[in-house]
């Protein structure tokens, strides 16, 4: 079978999703909303008010069994074992250069783990685990598709779901989870997100999927929720400097080169990469991502070539408008390390025209 | 959805609206609407020959750019400046406020192969299946 040839699958939210009129488009293997209003109408939902995003496209795995967090310590480069009960935390599977396998959320709950990965690495992360499971305790359990995500992201994201949850969502703190219920349904709550809002991520089984859905939009469309699409979540995380696997990650770009060797963890024992990740980061002359500002208002967009004077330094990785930096265009690109510099003033070529453009600190959005 | 009756249409989803030998062009309800929040458009420069049906600027909504094309050839007399700072007046006006060029045109005769209003409306409702 091609790539061309696999169905592309439906989440539990698809009949929503179509009753809302949203544009669908497949992604990661399954026809996804990419807007339902308007991407730039959404995006100000979710800094204003609150979105709601399907995001069930994206791969679950459940862990179990004796050693799981050594396990995973030894595949990934954050810290695993140190994550407390109901805690959750982001990490970057890496192969043995030091490249991304995969950018994920573990979510450590009483009896089990579970693990988020991208929805276009979901096949491809659980032949990596199964492979790496063989002959250790481990359990692995697929809930790819089975399992619905729904986000509620937004300043009002907590007073909306709050009243309809089995917990205190004001106590639940950023990155940590609970196992309760989302208006009498079993769910797990997170306090994660991907816009830079704050907000709550909620995994339940895809047969309550659709009422949950239905009841928080219905209940809060007087204060403006608003079903959000993929469209408006890219340009949201973008602004808000988190990293997309395929453009700031990938098999060849290190969590060095993204930016986030905060996430790498060097005093573990030993993990896949490690070695690779030491000699780049001691040869600190590898390509990084810099976030960079147009000064005019011709978009940057992925694959563009950037310079600095007259020398091509690099390319850029993810681009787009973004409201939440004054209507700016902003992009990242992968560049060689003197023109990641802050401050540094370099060049978009947009069809055969160079555009001015300016290296700042990431990330471009920070909520207040 | 009825498209305006005095316009002509091409394929490629821009309008034209001959006025003498001065045709003035933008792109259609269906073409914004595909499009979603457009961002910024680039077009020619004032005194720009353009050919009919050749590429003449892009259109860029958040998440992706198009080309645009021009349903008559001739000289470029004027370009919309206000979409410079309002790209969003293409979504909002299509037909009115969002134009986007004016042409003096070299052959009247290329408005034969452009389509009537009915004709495109045939177009669009086939693209939609």
């Amino acid at each position: 079978m091609t790539a061309a040839s696999v169905p592309v699958k439906r989440t539990a939210l698809y009949e929503e999703h179509r009753a809302l009129g949203a544009r669908l488009i497949p992604f990661g293997g399954f026809e996804m909303p990419v807007q339902y209003s308007s991407i730039l109408k959404e995006h100000e939902a979710v800094r204003r008010r609150a979105g709601l995003f399907d995001l069930s496209h994206m791969g679950q795995f459940v862990l179990e069994g004796e050693g799981v967090a050594e396990w995973a310590d030894r595949l990934s480069v954050n810290h695993v074992a140190t994550i407390k009960p109901m805690q959750a935390r982001y990490n970057i599977f890496t192969n043995a250069r030091g490249g991304a396998h995969d950018d994920v959320i573990f979510y450590r709950l009483e009896d089990r783990w579970l693990l988020v990965v991208n929805a276009s690495n979901a096949a491809k992360m659980w032949q990596h685990l199964s492979g790496h499971a063989g002959g250790s305790a481990v359990k692995l359990t697929n809930l790819h598709g089975r399992s619905a995500l729904i986000a509620i992201q937004g300043p009002q994201a907590l007073a909306m779901l709050a009243p309809h949850a089995g917990a205190d969502l004001s106590a639940l703190k950023y990155y940590f989870c609970a196992e309760a219920s989302v208006y009498g349904r079993p769910a797990v709550i997170a306090r994660t997100g991907y816009t830079g809002e704050d907000g709550f991520e909620i995994f339940v089984d895809g047969e309550y999927a659709a009422e949950i859905w239905r009841a928080l939009l219905a209940d809060n469309c007087a204060t403006g929720l608003e079903p959000c699409g993929l469209g408006a979540r890219d340009v949201l995380r973008l602004e808000a400097g988190m990293p997309l696997y395929g453009h700031e990650l990938a098999e060849d770009i290190t969590p060095l080169q993204a930016g986030l060797g905060w996430a790498v963890k060097f005093g573990k024992p030993e993990f896949l990469g490690k070695e690779a990740l030491l000699a780049q980061q001691e040869a600190d002359d590898f390509r990084r991502v810099a976030g960079i500002v147009m000064a005019g208002r011709a978009p940057a967009r992925e694959g563009y070539r950037v310079f600095l004077g007259d020398r091509d330094v690099g390319e850029v990785r993810s681009g787009s408008t973004a409201p939440s930096v004054g209507n700016r265009n902003v992009a990242t690109a992968l560049v060689e390390p003197e023109a990641a510099v802050v401050g540094t003033a370099v060049a978009v070529e947009i069809r055969g025209t160079k555009h001015a453009a300016t290296v700042v600190a990431l990330p471009f959005y920070k909520r207040s | 959805m009825a498209q305006p009756e005095n316009l002509l249409y091409s394929k490629e989803h821009e309008w034209v609206k001959i006025d003498g030998d001065i045709a003035t062009v933008g792109i259609t309800e269906y073409a914004q609407s595909s499009l979603g929040d457009i961002v910024y458009v680039e077009l020619p420069k004032t005194g720009a020959h353009v050919v009919q049906f050749g590429n003449i600027g892009v259109v860029e909504s958040v998440k992706a750019v198009s080309d645009l094309f021009t349903p008559v050839g001739g000289e470029v007399v004027e370009v919309n400046t206000e979409l410079d700072g309002d790209p969003a007046l293409v979504n909002r006006e299509p037909f009115a406020g969002g134009w986007m060029l004016k042409v003096r045109l070299s052959d009247a005769s290329e408005t034969a192969r452009l389509l009537s209003p009915s004709a495109y409306e045939q177009l669009i409702a086939e693209e939609a299946h």
